[in-house]
């Protein structure tokens, strides 16, 4: 399991996401909460998701904002954002492909289809994702590998956004890239 | 997935997967009841939830999340009136390399899970059940969760369902990529909101301690699937269709090297492995031959093609027979596989041909299993980690001749020392690999 380092410098925001939660968001957090009766501390991932979904990545104000929500301290949100894959502490790309790694994937390509994607989009393959996303240059793309996305009969997959590509060729990667140009 | 679209093969039954691929059968409440949708929930209502736990034993229903416990028995463990809470969870987190059917009943067919869980949790005096789905599948969250909205709509869930007094809540629960929190122990520190650390049996059995320490049921998707089909059927109907001790069809995920890879529902020893390999799934690619079959997920023990296996049965009076069986004759149920020193796990069979270096498949491997450890362990954590790295020096061609036996000997300070069974799915890899293809391991002197 990789641990993410604490980010203190960098990225950080100007203005902290805590000052900015919009109605809506407040409406879900609400209305998450109220699917776990026994204990509130069990919201503390759908409200993390919650979060990332709307402001892209978690900053310490909303450490800190979704701790007090649910009555807790900030370390025990802070150790979930370092322990789960899923988290992060920098702002990625606006397009993230996640391409699998694990073995009927990559018997069926993956690691070429990584460095195709990463070539098409300026990132340099051997660039380290301990450290946040690799992202392309114009920020409009991460690319990472991920492991076995439960989809192993139609290998290789890439899950990007919220969409699973199956079957992807090296070919594809152009026509791909194009239908997420916002 | 293409292998859906085509029509069943001979071999295949599909139960679960009856309705996912039917042309126009969309994942809409209307369209489920209109096949037949929630008639088994109102039937359970009318039992007593005993009876309901008694057909589940007797259907012979093994879970089908990879540890192959029987499910009737796990539910045998809970007391319905004992006075406390009890807590139903189920295990979507479909993540063991190899395995890929949860995902299409979560996406295709969400009432018929939802209609199961309704059953098991009236069965075990639930009023409280989560989903919990591993995040890399957002549409499926959405799609189970606008399931969930219909079915308490139209009071399947929600206060008094059906009339009946009993009360049902089912929430999803999304995950954040880490495949230890399909380990149920896990997973239930996940729903609590902690770090995800496995917790140590005993004590905390689930059915003892589970969820907020009160008695909780984990099963797999398709297990739950299967509750509905098992009520539908009938147990003696349903145990019949697989072999004794092993109820019911599984659903084998075959992905790979073979010319029509797929999810296919099968009997539970319906098929033998050359069966399912060369006819179910259209045999290897051209000019091909087999060399390797990792049968239930990458964690069980890995085969080898030509090898065979003693295996003992009953034979026609009734005495214990024991036979010498070819590795294509193995027949893919739960005491077959043991037989042959393996499992059928979660039902992901990945079959390698003779284009596959062992070793690098093994490091591919070792990589997933140092990137998921939770680090809670000592040999987990550390151990994982240094296999991971002898196995990648050696893929380059930096191995040093005692790599082999220093690999095995840190996979067998693995497993059997740790709080959860990722040691030993860790661990079982290397020493099949090394067992079964010594060859490939051995380094040159330099
Ligand atoms: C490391 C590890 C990972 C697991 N991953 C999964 C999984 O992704 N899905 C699953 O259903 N069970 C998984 N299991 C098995 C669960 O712990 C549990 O046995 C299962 O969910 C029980 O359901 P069943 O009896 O219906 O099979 C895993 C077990 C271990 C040790
Ligand atoms: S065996 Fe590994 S995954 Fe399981 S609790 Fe120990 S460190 Fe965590
Ligand atoms: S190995 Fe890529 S989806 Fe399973």
């Amino acid at each position: 399991m990789e641990h993410h380092p604490v980010s203190s410098s960098g990225n950080s925001p100007v203005i902290a996401q805590a000052e900015t939660i919009p109605a809506d968001l407040l409406a879900k957090i609400d209305e998450a909460v109220t699917h776990y009766p026994v204990s509130k501390r069990s919201a503390s991932l759908p409200l993390l998701h919650l979060w990332q979904n709307h402001f892209g990545f978690i900053d310490d104000s909303a450490v800190k904002w979704i701790a007090a929500r649910l009555d807790l301290e900030p370390i025990n949100i802070l150790e979930l954002v370092t322990f789960y894959p899923w988290f992060r502490q920098q702002a990625p790309g606006k397009t993230i492909i996640r391409v699998c790694r694990t073995l009927s994937c990559a018997m069926a390509g993956s690691y070429e289809l990584r460095e195709k994607f990463c070539h098409s989009v300026g990132i340099d393959p051997a660039s380290d994702h301990h450290h946040g996303l690799p992202t392309s240059p114009d920020g409009n793309y991460s690319v990472e590998f991920v492991e076995c996305l439960a989809s192993c009969g139609s290998a290789p997959v890439c899950l990007i956004n919220d969409d699973l590509h199956e079957d992807v060729t090296e070919a594809d990667v152009p026509k791909i890239l194009t239908q997420y140009l916002s | 997935m293409k292998s859906l679209l085509l029509p069943p093969h001979p071999k295949e039954r599909r139960v679960v997967f009856q309705n996912a691929w039917t042309q126009g059968y969309t994942p809409d409440i209307e369209c489920y009841e209109k096949h037949g949708g929630y008639a088994e929930l109102k039937k359970a209502l009318g039992m007593k939830p005993t009876e309901i736990v008694d057909e589940v034993k007797k259907a012979n229903l093994r879970g089908r999340g990879g540890a192959g416990f029987p499910c009737g028995v796990k539910w045998g463990f809970i007391r319905r009136d004992d006075g406390k809470p009890h807590y139903l969870v189920c295990n979507g987190d479909e993540s063991e390399p190899g395995t890929f059917k949860d995902r299409y009943i979560l996406h295709n067919d969400p009432h018929q899970l939802i209609e199961g869980m309704a059953i098991a949790a009236y069965a075990l005096n639930a009023n409280l059940a989560y989903i919990y789905i591993r995040c890399e599948f957002p549409k499926a969250a959405k799609i189970v969760t606008k399931a969930l909205q219909e079915a308490r709509a139209k009071g399947y869930l929600g206060k008094n369902i059906l009339g009946s007094g009993f009360d049902i809540d089912i929430h999803v629960h999304q995950g954040a990529a880490a495949y230890i929190c399909g380990e149920e122990t896990s997973m239930i520190e996940s729903l609590e909101g902690k770090r995800p650390y496995p917790r140590i049996k005993p004590p905390y059995f689930p059915a003892v301690l589970g969820l907020y320490m009160a008695p909780t049921i984990v099963n797999n998707v398709e297990t739950l699937c299967h509750i509905k089909q098992i009520l539908k059927i009938g147990s003696e109907e349903y145990s019949k269709m697989g072999t004794p001790g092993d109820g019911g069809t599984r659903v084998m995920c075959v992905s790979g090297d073979v010319v029509r890879p797929g999810p296919y529902e099968i009997p539970a020893g319906g098929v033998t492995l050359g069966e399912l390999i060369f006819d179910v799934c259209g045999g290897l690619k051209p000019g091909r031959t087999l060399k390797a079959v990792i049968p239930g997920g990458s964690s069980s023990k890995i085969l080898r093609a030509g090898e065979s296996f003693k295996i003992k049965s009953k034979g026609a009076d009734g005495e214990m027979i024991e036979k010498e069986i070819p590795l294509l004759d193995l027949v893919m149920d739960a005491a077959s596989l043991a037989a042959a020193g393996t499992m059928v796990g979660s039902g992901g069979v990945i079959i390698m041909d003779d284009s596959r270096n062992m070793l690098w498949a093994l490091n591919n491997l070792n990589q997933f299993y140092a990137h998921e450890s939770c680090g809670q362990c000592t040999p987990c954590r550390e151990g994982v980690l240094w296999i991971d790295k002898m196995t990648t020096r050696m893929v380059k061609g930096e191995g040093i001749a005692q790599d082999p036996a220093t690999l095995q000997n840190v996979a067998d300070n693995i497993a059997g020392r740790t709080v959860c069974a990722f040691g030993e799915a860790a661990s079982w890899p290397v020493q099949s690999f090394l067992a079964k293809f010594p060859e490939e391991f051995a380094v040159g002197e330099k």
